[in-house]
Order: structure tokens, then sequence, then C-alpha cells
């Protein structure tokens, strides 16, 4: 069981290979489009590889509920 | 039966008038760094005066004047499109007719983007099954009346334009040109992508068909190559459905295709037109002699439906 410590920072990795962005500024209250400038279709690549990653399924319709890094990280604790 | 088809020859017709990220700046709430960066488009073509069927029929009169063949030599011609408005009589019988060919069978084919690659293999299995000696198949799209211009997220993305193919039954002993076609569909999805009602706008759910496109599609193209006895390693081009340079890209890593192949992006100058984009972006690239005649060359088309379809062919 990952800890969301440990989800922030995979979820960090895949944001800096993603989208370019700095992994010292992802933290949970951060929202992906508007502190992160992650783009729709960069948050749905953002998606794609945090289901490998962390071997959780998120839905299409779960994608738009997904508005901050702290949001996500709670998904994917609960799912994974 | 024969032993299969080959393209001898491409056409196609795209309207003189250039819409740049810049010209919609002007109309909608957008900027060229935005549409670049997202869709990989910087100008599109937009239809004044011209039809579908007109464009149809100018890009086939190129096809057919390269191909050595005369309109008395087509008994087919199939037209994929999905934005004629025009219900019936159909595209295709009106490109005969303005063409010269007599008596063929003219059926349009609506699958959307993929709707080239569907008519392609439409056409090959007609040959094959001795329905048809010589063929024309042209994808056709008037995308700009399908078009909400005030639409920011849909206004960008589109462009109008044909491509043809001439198709014809490959001699004996001779290697066919058309490789099996793979095609299928994900109707459960189908939603997400519409062109609906009596003023129907193209409409979608962007993230779902991102998604799609970029995770569900490279198994069915890899099938495609497979069906033809190809590798990947072995492909001179990859002619996708031109929506999006991300989607193109996201495909083309999970195909594991080599820094050696062309891979089109047609949209940069064209924009997505449906149906069109394939013949267009493959017309352009022998008009180029960007591959060698005899190459491999994956065609693989994708879109509303959600259809999809793909097959091999043999550059002309």
């Amino acid at each position: 069981m990952a800890t969301r410590e440990e989800i922030t920072s995979g979820l960090a990795e895949i944001l800096e290979e993603v989208a370019g962005v700095n992994p010292d500024d992802v933290a949970e209250d951060k929202s992906f489009t508007d502190d992160l400038d992650v783009d729709s279709l960069s948050m749905v690549e953002v998606v794609v590889a945090a289901e490998e990653k962390f071997g959780v399924k998120i839905p299409d319709n779960e994608v738009q509920n997904l508005k901050t890094v702290g949001d996500a990280v709670s998904f994917i604790e609960a799912n994974h | 039966m024969t032993a299969g088809s080959r393209i001898v020859a491409m056409g196609h017709y795209q309207p003189s008038r250039v819409v740049t990220n810049s010209d919609l700046a002007e109309i909608v709430d957008t900027n060229d760094e935005w549409i670049r960066s997202r869709v990989g488009i910087a100008e599109r073509r937009v239809a004044d005066s011209e039809s579908v069927a007109d464009m149809a029929t100018f890009a086939a009169e190129k096809a057919l004047a390269s191909s050595g063949l005369t309109a008395a030599d087509i008994d087919m011609v199939v037209v994929a499109t999905c934005s004629s408005i025009d219900r019936c009589p159909n595209v295709a019988t009106r490109v005969a007719a303005r063409l010269g060919v007599n008596a063929p069978a003219a059926f349009d084919l609506n699958t959307a983007c993929s709707g080239f690659s569907y008519g392609l293999g439409t056409v090959d299995h007609a040959i094959r099954a001795g329905a048809s000696r010589n063929a024309i198949v042209i994808g056709a799209e008037k995308l700009s009346d399908l078009t909400d211009w005030t639409d920011r997220s849909t206004a960008v993305l589109f462009g109008d334009g044909a491509g043809a193919a001439v198709v014809t039954a490959a001699a004996e002993g001779e290697q066919a040109g058309v490789g099996p076609v793979l095609w299928g569909s994900a109707p459960d999805k189908g939603d997400v992508l519409r062109i609906e009602g009596r003023q129907p706008y193209i409409q979608q759910e962007g993230q779902i068909v991102f998604r799609w496109a970029t995770t569900e599609l490279a198994p069915f193209a890899l099938q495609a190559l497979e069906r033809a006895g190809v590798r990947p390693d072995e492909i001179a081009a990859f002619v996708p459905h031109q929506a999006n340079t991300r989607i193109i890209d996201g495909i083309v890593k999970r195909l594991g295709l080599g820094p050696d192949v062309v891979v089109a992006k047609d949209l940069v100058e064209s924009g997505n037109t449906s149906a069109a984009s394939i013949p267009l972006a493959l017309s352009k690239l022998i008009e180029r002699r960007e591959v060698p005649s005899g190459a491999p060359i994956l065609l693989f088309g994708f879109g509303g439906g959600l259809t999809y379809a793909g097959q091999v062919i043999r550059c002309p």
C-alpha cells in the first residue's frame, strides 16, 4: 500500500515526463489546470500513465472530477 | 476471383481559401500558440462555392488522369463522406456523371474519419470477388458546413478537401497492393463524437476521444500489419487519420515505429478533413515522392462512431 506521499511523488514524476511540470511545484492543494498548467489532453496522458504506475482503473467519467493533485491521490489511494 | 487489387494512382483537391489560426483568433477567443500546442494545426482550407461532390470530382479527375485508365474503364465509384448535406442523389453518382463513367456501381459510405480505409477495403473486396475490375474510391468532406464557427473548442479543428484513389485488379502473379483491411468500431462509445439533429454541428467529448485514440488503436494497427504479413520495422510510411499531432505521436510511440518511417502530418496545413484526411495526405506524399514505388505504407483511419479501419498498401 503506497502512502499519500508516495502517490504524490509518483504523480510528480508522471507530470514531469508528460507535461514538463517541475516536481517541486507538485503538492496536494495544486490544481492541475490552474496551478500546474496541465491542458486537458495532457491530463488524459497523466491519467493513463497513473493507471499503469499504480495499477488502478480511472474511468472516463472520473477524469473531470480530478481537479487537484489531492483529488487524484485520494482516488488512487481508495482504488488501488 | 483475382489476385487482389492495387492502387495505381492518387489525386487530391483542396479549396484555395486558406484560413490561418490568426484568422480564427479574430472570430473566436483562441490563438496560434494554443492551437499549435494542443492540436498541431497551423492552417486549414475552407470551401467557398465548392460542394462535397465538386471536391470529390476534382480529386477523382486528377487520380484518373495519372492512372493510365479512362472513365470508360471504371465500373465502381465509392465516396466516403459524413458531410454531404444532399441526401439524394448520392455523391458517388454525381461524381460518376461528371467524370463520364457509364453505369458504375456507385454509393456513398459513412464511417466518418475512418471512411477512406473502409471504402478501400470495400473496393478491394469487390475486386477480389470479381464484382469490379477498376474502381475509384474517394474521401471528400466539407466540414465547414457542419462547424459552429462560434465554438472555439471545435472551430479550430476542421477543414475541407478531397482525396481519391484509382484501384484496379492486380494482374495474375502480381503482388497485391492493398492488404487485408482490419476494421471495427466501439459503438458503446459512439456518442462521444456527434453530428446530429436538423441543424447539425460537430460536437465531441475531446478527452474521451483522445484517450480512446491514443490507448486503444495501436493494437488494431498492429493487426492490420500482421494480416498483411508486414512487420512494423518494414513499413516505409504511416498515414493515420489527421486529427491531432499528439494523437499521431501517441500511436507512433505505441507502434514502436523508428525514425526512418515517414509519418504523415498533413493536418498542419489542412486541419482535420475527416474521411478526406488519409487520401489527401497519401496523395501529397506520393506526389512529393517521399516513398519509393512498391514500398509498404500503413493506412489507419479512426473517428466518429467510434469506427476504425486500416490496411497496408503498396506505394503506387
